[in-house]
């Protein structure tokens, strides 16, 4: 086990794509960390350049106490599991999760044995005879974990692993894999773009943007806190209010109406600046009642989101979203207000956190 | 109605004319040699065995087979071996000017096994001492068929997906570990494509071993089947149909046998 460190590490493509663009990142032993980021940002590369599949153009990767930026992939002592889960479409299961062995020459009875021993472990006991081909893709990604649990490398990385599940069988999954890294205590490095994914299953995660990160933390710092606009956008099932402000004294007027400032915000502005007002809807309380300091409008838009509903205020033609549990959802057409939870309300000067 | 009809059947007149174009060469090579004294003629043969007999009695005919048989397999095994290296290369690595590299080796090639070679070649045989040398006519015949075969190749490693082999790097295998456990299983059709297709271009190649091979004892079938004459300096049909018989027999058994074991899949330089 060991821990990972990336130091100003720089990824520039022949053609001049900057992917990754000066990134530090500390990693802690037996951590479970997720790399967030819309597609294209530079996840895959990030990993990659782990890996050492890719050459870092600038900067270090650290692994334990070994910098292995000038090393060859296969003595970093790393493992990945690929998006595509890369299983040899020739060789059977027990071939498969034994291949890695099988390089480092162990003798083939007891690649057998441990082949047994860690598909067994991940309930891939009656399927070791068959090839990828004749799996389904959740038991194609258990195959996958186990070869990469076979070689008992130092650090796990794991390219979007569940984003070839159908939906159901990626929920699953997700509890299973994160039980699994719970279990065996290996450093594991994660990528996905889906948010819920991160916010799951991550002990702790960054958020990435366009070769950038944007924002380091525990998955419960990254939904409350966000440091930026971005962050704030990206995380969330449903999308943060982000709206333009100014503040007028010691109250902020925000879509017409005069909210309080937040707490974490309070003496930390100046008269007449322009800001950035972010709440997430389930941080409302919707009521029917004109209340000081809400937002009041009328009602869009209702959607069911099953144990509640997702209500759209129209706020003076700006668009403000709340949480309303079920049984006291409101109609199209009503008036409503929605208060922000003054602890969990948060300003943005110039895209950043206040 | 009357117009579909005629056309159908003009349409099928054609196909029947063609087919008895390419079938009755066939059918003459499965009845001439069971026949007594054959002409050129398609008859009903009277099933003697006598000219298989009198094929057993000329010294050249049966080893010349087997030596067809040394000159295409040591070429086949030649040109997978380099071609799967080379073109395992040329996929994976980037090289500035490759293309332009292939496409030179390919029109190159045409010139190598074609007669505008023929005399530098000879030369260069004499002085590296091949003249004469099975060996070196394999070394020849696997230069002229490799460009085309690293082409092909090429483009089976292609469309193989490099993640199999960035997971077998990470795992720690070497870079010929990655081809022996990895790409080779993985373009297994693509070689028996290749392997098939230089057994039957050795198989039915005459100018190379006619040129540089004089021992008789050296030369493959299909030279000797060009000196099967009658002392009156006629074909020797019955020898001719019997020989063309045993000759054609390996190369259909070696297709079915390939075909039923890999399937073909060729695609050549077709990016799809
Ligand atoms: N081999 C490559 N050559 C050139 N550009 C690349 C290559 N791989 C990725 N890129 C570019 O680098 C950026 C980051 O890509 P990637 O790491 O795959 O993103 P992600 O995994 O987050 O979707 C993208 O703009 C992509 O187009
Ligand atoms: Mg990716």
């Amino acid at each position: 086990m060991a821990a990972i460190e990336l130091r100003g590490l720089t990824k520039v493509y022949p053609g001049g794509v900057r992917a990754l663009d000066a990134l530090d990142l500390v990693i802690p032993d037996g951590e479970f960390f997720a790399l967030l980021g819309p597609s294209g940002c530079g996840k895959t590369t990030l990993l990659r350049t782990i890996a050492g599949l890719e050459t870092a153009t600038g900067g270090a990767v650290v692994i334990g106490d070994r910098d292995v930026t000038g090393v060859q992939p296969g003595a970093r002592d790393v493992a990945m599991v690929f998006q595509d889960y890369a299983l040899f479409p020739h060789m059977d299961v027990t071939d498969n999760i034994a291949y890695p062995l099988r390089i480092k020459k162990v003798s083939k009875n007891d690649r057998r044995d441990k082949a047994a021993e860690v598909g067994a472990r991940l309930g891939l006991e009656h399927l070791m005879d068959r090839r990828p081909g004749q799996l389904s893709g959740g038991q194609q990604q258990r195959v996958a974990l186990a070869r990469v649990m076979a070689t008992q490398a130092q650090a796990f990385l794991f390219d979007e692993p569940l984003s070839n599940l159908d939906a159901r069988l990626r929920l699953e999954a997700r509890t299973f894999l994160k039980k699994l890294q719970r279990e065996l205590g290996v450093t594991t490095v994660f990528v996905t773009h889906d948010q819920a994914e991160a916010l799951a299953m991550a002990d702790r995660m960054a958020v990435m943007e366009s070769g950038h990160i944007r924002q380091i933390g525990t998955p419960a710092e990254v939904f409350q806190r966000p440091a930026n606009t971005f962050v704030a956008g990206f995380i969330g099932s449903t999308p943060m209010n982000l709206l333009d402000g100014v503040v007028r004294g010691d109250t902020l007027e925000v879509a017409g109406c005069k909210v309080a400032v937040p707490a974490a915000a309070e003496g930390r502005l100046s008269d007449g600046g322009k800001i950035v007002y972010g709440v997430r809807p389930e941080y409302m309380t919707y009521s029917a009642e004109p209340a000081d300091g809400a937002l009041g409008g009328k009602v869009s838009i209702v959607e069911n989101l099953g144990a509640s509903h997702l209500v759209t205020l129209d706020v003076n033609d700006v668009n403000v979203q709340a949480v309303v549990p079920e049984g006291s959802e409101p109609a199209v057409g009503d008036d409503g207000y929605a208060l922000p939870r003054r602890d969990r309300a948060l300003v943005y000067l110039d895209g950043e956190l206040v | 109605m009357t117009r579909f009809v005629l056309g159908r059947i003009g349409f099928y007149t054609l196909i029947a004319v063609l087919l008895a174009f390419f079938t009755v060469p066939l059918l003459w090579l499965v009845t001439a040699p069971f026949t007594s004294d054959p002409t050129y003629e398609v008859r009903v043969p009277d099933f003697t065995w006598d000219n298989f007999a009198a094929l057993l009695e000329h010294p050249y005919a049966l080893p010349s087979l087997w030596n067809s048989v040394v000159l295409s397999a040591g070429t086949a095994v030649l040109v997978v071996i380099f071609a799967a290296l080379a073109a395992y290369a040329l996929s994976r690595v980037r090289l500035p000017g490759r293309d332009a590299l292939l496409y030179a080796l390919l029109l190159l090639s045409s010139i190598i096994t074609g007669t505008a070679a023929m005399v530098p070649l000879f030369q260069l045989a004499v002085e590296l001492n091949l003249i004469d040398s099975q060996f070196g006519l394999i070394l020849i015949l696997t230069g002229g068929l490799l460009p085309a075969a690293i082409f092909m190749l090429k483009d089976f490693m292609d469309s193989t997906p490099k993640s199999y082999e960035e997971s077998a790097r990470v795992f720690g295998a070497s870079p010929l570990q990655i081809v022996r456990d990895v790409v080779v299983p993985l373009v297994r059709p693509g070689l028996a494509t290749i392997a098939v297709w230089a057994v039957a271009n050795v198989w039915g190649n005459f100018l190379m071993p006619y040129l540089l091979l004089s021992d008789v004892e050296k030369q493959p079938a299909a030279v000797i089947t060009y000196t099967l004459y009658t002392e009156g300096g006629q074909a020797n049909l019955s020898m001719l149909s019997t020989f063309g018989l045993l000759y054609s027999i390996p190369v259909v058994l070696m297709y079915l046998f390939v075909s039923k074991k890999y399937g073909f899949r060729f695609h050549g330089g077709i990016k799809r």
